[in-house]
């Protein structure tokens, strides 16, 4: 595997679309958590808004829910939860401003075309390193929805949290091309 | 006579080390496939899972952030009376850990009717069977929701056969393996009814993946549907390889002479559980 691409977020988020299908990145910055409740509240406040509430135009999305925070643990263990149950709000967040979203597994068609009419990419995080990625956050702060518990909107600053672009910019779908590639030709 | 409370101890003292390490057999399946998987990418991701269960066991952090709904299966001896109050003392002890920050608050008031969280992980999931011998054995299980999702049941003929069960297997596994967080561990129920073949199936992932299957057919069976699993392609964490599972485990039972019922239950890379035995006082 080639090195992973240090990506600084918000700032260097136009980094993203210059990556392939399959590259690693390091994420540093800022990411928010955002999964099946929080999205619930997301898009009702965009449609009210006409715009992304808490400032999070230009941002990425990490959906997970962490355990609770402990000493040297801000986040608690984090990690991925699947992407697919977000692909119904994901277009109209990409659309809004969101530039990444962060999860695990494949995505519906619309997301993929999402992405390449924004300029916006979906990476794969690795589901089951919880404790891997949660050593990799520095801070977490609740920006909005407390009440939802693990649902909350929370803010992250991560050093060198990984993962691998797995829709690109041009809607490069890596899932698709693993799958062709690995899969055993029967006999 | 087994207590209520020996029951709800045993859950209670072994929570911690559940949400923080990974099972023994599945560490050792990883590194095995360290060495076996053939694409980079995958053997990065095995990489970082081994690192995750590093991390985890020595800072007592949980392994997967979902924590999962808390299952406690429990067998009780042949002449055991069922000690009142199983559901309460489980329901405490989950609450504890849940406190100490060792499960996440992942349940859901009800599924339709009010999806606010109970903030406790509360309530857990128990079963209380009966088995030969004396004493119980408590099993206790976190399960994932992802991976439960990505899990399946199919009400097939029974001209469908071997050929069907596999088949069955490889739709759940082609369907949404690739969002289940492989390598899987994956747990095949083949017999008794609708609603009985899908507990069959969580009963089959309690099997370490380095025990012995005493019946050939079923040893076979499970060599097959390994084979044909990973060579899907969609490898570890669904990012292309050929370690797709690390292990399955097929349990039988008897059916109705008109069904052939096969439950599939993915289980993630983070497969999570222990069967603890308990004597009477």
């Amino acid at each position: 595997m080639p090195e992973a691409t240090r990506i600084v977020l918000p700032e260097e988020a136009s980094v993203l679309r210059t990556l392939k299908a399959g590259d690693e990145v390091a994420l540093f910055g800022v990411l928010f958590t955002a999964r099946d409740a929080t999205h619930v509240r997301l898009a009702d406040e965009l449609e009210r808004l006409g715009e992304l509430p808490y400032g999070l135009a230009g941002n990425a999305l990490l959906y997970a829910g962490p355990t609770p925070p402990r000493p040297g643990w801000p986040a608690g263990a984090v990690g991925p939860t699947t992407a697919r149950r977000m692909d119904a709000w994901t277009p109209a967040l990409l659309r809004a401003g969101i530039v990444a979203t962060i999860g695990k597994g494949p995505r519906s068609e619309e997301v993929r075309l999402a992405c390449a009419e924004t300029g916006a990419v979906y990476l794969a995080a690795v589901g089951g390193a919880a404790a891997l990625l949660g050593g990799r956050v520095v801070s977490a702060t609740t920006v909005a929805y407390p009440e939802l518990g693990t649902e909350a909107l929370v803010r992250l600053e991560v050093d060198g949290l990984p993962a691998f672009v797995a829709i690109d910019a041009e809607g490069g779908d890596l899932y698709a091309q693993a799958a062709r590639e690995w899969r055993v030709p029967s006999g | 006579m087994i207590s209520a409370r020996s029951i709800g101890n045993a859950v209670r003292d072994v929570l911690p080390r559940l949400a923080c390490t990974l099972r023994p057999d599945v560490e050792a399946a990883l590194k095995n496939a360290l060495a076996s998987e053939p694409s980079a990418r995958g053997r990065r991701v095995i990489e970082m899972l081994l690192e995750n269960a590093a991390t985890a066991s020595s800072a007592r952090v949980p392994v997967c952030q979902d924590t999962g709904t808390v299952w406690v299966w429990v067998e009780l001896g042949a002449d055991e009376p069922a000690p009142p109050g199983i559901a309460a003392e489980v329901d405490e002890a989950v609450r504890e850990a849940c406190r100490a920050g060792l499960l996440r608050a992942s349940v859901a008031k009800d599924a339709l009717l009010d999806r606010s969280n109970t903030q406790d992980d509360t309530p857990a999931l128990v079963d209380v069977t009966w088995r030969e011998g004396a004493g119980a054995t408590v099993h206790v299980m976190l399960k994932g929701g992802g991976s439960d999702n990505a899990s399946a049941l199919e009400m097939l003929p029974p001209s469908a056969g071997e050929a069907g069960v596999v088949d069955a297997v490889l739709r759940a596994v082609e369907a949404k393996g690739a969002s289940a967080c492989p390598p899987l561990v994956i747990g095949v129920g083949v017999g008794g009814t609708f609603d009985t073949v899908a507990k069959l199936s969580k009963r089959a992932l309690l099997t370490p993946l380095d025990a012995p299957t005493p019946d050939p057919s079923v040893r076979g069976l499970q060599e097959r549907l390994l084979g044909a699993v990973n060579a899907s392609g969609i490898g570890p964490a669904g990012l292309g390889g050929r370690t797709t599972a690390l292990g399955i485990r097929v349990l039988t039972a008897p059916c109705h002479i008109a069904a052939l019922p096969v439950a599939v239950n993915l289980g993630c890379c983070a497969m999570r559980t222990a069967s603890i035995e308990v004597s009477g006082a």
